[in-house]
C-alpha cells in the first residue's frame, strides 16, 4: 500500500512525457491503433467467409494454433527481425494476436445464424450482400463485439509486455520499475494496466447494450 | 538486423539442450499444476453454482473481471508477497485465470444435461450423489474438457510471460535472446511452446473419446 503511495502522491510521475497522463495516452493511442487496424483486415474476412462459408477449415486451424503462440517470444522475434527504432514493428504482434479472436467470432457468429431466417431474408427478396448487412450481421453482432472484447483486452495486456522491446505506455512503468529495482513504479504501473482493462471490459459491455438490437439480445441471452 | 544471421543455429541447440531441458519441465509444472488445481477448485464451485442459480450471475461476471487482467500485471502485485523469481507467483493467478475459464464450463456442461435423463435417473432409483457421478458428470464431460483445453493451451502460452520477473520456463530464452540479439533462442522457445500446446490439446481430445465413448458409437450407427 505504501508502494502506491509513493507512486500515485508523487508529483513527477504526473506530468512530462514520462507522466501518467502522457503514459496512459499512449498505452489507449497504441492499442487503439492495433485493434482498428485488425478490425479492418478480420472483419471483412470473417464475414465473406462467414457468408460464403469458403476456407472455413483454415480459420478454425490458424485461429487454434494462434492461441498457444507465446506473447511475449512473438514479440521479441518479430521486433528483431524488423527492427528498433521506429514504434510500428511492435504493432505487428499487437496486430497479429488481435486478429484471430476477431475473425474466429465473426465467422461463427455470421456462421451460427439460423438457416430458417436467411432462407426468409432471400424469400423477402433481399439479396446476397443486403442479407448479409441488414439480417446476419445484426444477429450475429453479439459475438462478433465478444471478439472485439477479447482481442481489445489481449492487446491492452500485450502492449504492455511489449514496453520491453521499447514500446512506451503504461509498461514503461512496469519494465523500468523491474529493471531499477523501483518497486513502486512498477506497482503503480501494474495497477494502472489493471485499472485500464476493468475500463476496456467496462466500456465494451456498455457497447453491447447500446449496439445490440433488443429482440437479438433477449435471444443471446436465453441461449446462453 | 539482416547481418546473413540465420534463423535457427542447430549447433547452439546441442550445445544447451540439456538447460532447455531444464526450461521445458519447469515450464510444464508451472503451466499444467494451475490448470489442474482450478478443475480442483472449479468442480465444486461449479457444482454449486448449478445448483443454486443465485450464485451462478456473480461468479461469472467475477470470473470476467479476473480473466480481463493483465498477467504481468497480477505477477507483479503478488510479488511482494510470494517474491521474485518464484514459482508461486505464476502459478497463483494463472490459476484464476484457468477457474475462470473452468467454472463457466461446468456449470453449462451440467446445465446440457437433458431434463428427461435426469428425470429417467431419478425415476429409476438414483439418489443425487449417485446421479451426479453417474449421470450428470459424464454427459457434463464434453463442454467440461472443452473448457479444460482452453485453459490447457493458454497456460502453457501465459507462463512465458513470467519470464520477465525471472520465472517463466521457456519464456527465459525470449528473454535471452533479446539481449543478446540473437534470433534462435527465441525461435526454439517459440516451437516449444506451441508443441506442448499442441500435444497436450491432442491428449485431452483424446481423453475426451477415451471418457466419452457413447458418442463415439452414436456416430458409427
Amino acid at each position: 500500500m505504501n508502494w502506491l503511495i509513493d507512486f500515485f502522491g508523487n508529483p513527477a510521475n504526473w506530468s512530462g512525457p514520462g507522466g501518467i497522463p502522457a503514459r496512459l495516452l499512449e498505452h489507449v493511442e497504441f492499442s487503439l491503433v492495433a485493434l482498428i487496424l485488425s478490425m479492418i483486415i478480420a472483419i471483412p474476412l470473417g464475414l465473406l467467409i462467414g457468408h460464403t462459408g469458403r476456407g472455413a477449415v483454415l480459420v478454425v486451424v490458424t485461429a487454434n494454433a494462434a492461441r498457444a503462440l507465446p506473447t511475449l517470444g512473438l514479440v521479441v522475434l518479430i521486433v528483431l527481425l524488423v527492427g528498433v527504432g521506429t514504434t510500428w514493428p511492435v504493432l505487428i504482434p499487437l496486430v497479429a494476436l488481435a486478429i484471430p479472436p476477431i475473425l474466429v467470432n465473426t465467422y461463427e457468429g455470421i456462421r451460427g445464424v439460423d438457416e430458417d431466417l436467411r432462407d426468409a431474408a432471400y424469400g423477402m427478396g433481399l439479396r446476397g450482400g443486403q442479407v448479409l448487412m441488414k439480417v446476419l450481421v445484426p444477429v450475429a453482432l453479439p459475438l462478433i463485439l465478444l471478439g472485439l472484447r477479447v482481442a481489445a483486452i489481449q492487446v491492452v495486456a500485450t502492449a504492455t509486455v511489449a514496453a520491453y522491446v521499447g514500446l512506451g505506455g503504461l509498461g514503461r512503468y512496469i519494465i523500468d520499475g523491474l529493471a531499477t529495482k523501483d518497486f513502486p513504479s512498477t506497482i503503480g504501473g501494474a495497477v494502472l494496466v489493471a485499472v485500464l482493462a476493468l475500463i476496456v471490459q467496462l466500456a465494451f459491455s456498455l457497447l453491447q447494450r447500446v449496439m445490440v438490437s433488443p429482440g437479438v439480445s433477449r435471444r443471446a441471452a436465453k441461449a446462453r | 538486423m539482416g547481418d546473413g544471421e540465420p534463423l535457427v543455429r542447430w549447433a547452439w541447440i546441442g550445445r544447451n539442450w540439456p538447460s532447455i531441458q531444464q526450461l521445458l519441465v519447469d515450464h510444464v509444472i508451472m503451466a499444467l499444476l494451475p490448470v489442474l488445481l482450478g478443475l480442483l477448485i472449479a468442480l465444486p464451485l461449479g457444482l454449486a453454482s448449478a445448483r443454486w442459480r443465485v450464485l451462478y450471475q456473480p461468479t461469472v461476471g467475477l470470473m470476467n473481471v479476473v480473466y480481463s487482467l493483465p498477467s504481468l500485471a497480477v505477477f507483479i502485485v503478488l510479488i511482494p508477497v510470494t517474491g521474485l523469481a518464484e514459482r508461486a507467483t505464476v502459478i497463483i493467478p494463472l490459476t484464476f485465470y484457468s477457474l475462470a475459464v473452468l467454472i463457466p464450463a461446468v456449470v453449462d456442461g451440467l446445465e446440457a444435461v437433458p431434463d428427461h435423463v435426469r428425470q429417467s435417473a431419478v425415476a429409476m432409483g438414483f439418489g443425487p450423489m449417485r446421479r451426479l457421478l453417474q449421470v450428470d458428470l459424464p454427459i457434463a464431460v464434453p463442454v467440461v474438457l472443452a473448457g479444460l483445453r482452453v485453459a490447457t493451451v493458454s497456460s502453457i502460452s501465459l507462463v512465458s510471460v513470467g519470464a520477465l520477473i525471472g520465472r517463466g520456463g521457456l519464456g527465459y530464452l525470449f528473454i535471452d535472446g533479446w539481449q543478446r540479439q540473437f534470433y534462435t533462442p527465441i525461435v526454439v522457445g517459440i516451437v516449444l511452446v506451441v508443441a506442448l500446446a499442441v500435444l497436450a490439446d491432442g491428449l485431452l481430445v483424446l481423453a475426451q473419446r477415451l471418457l466419452t465413448p457413447w458418442a463415439r458409437a452414436r456416430r458409427a450407427a
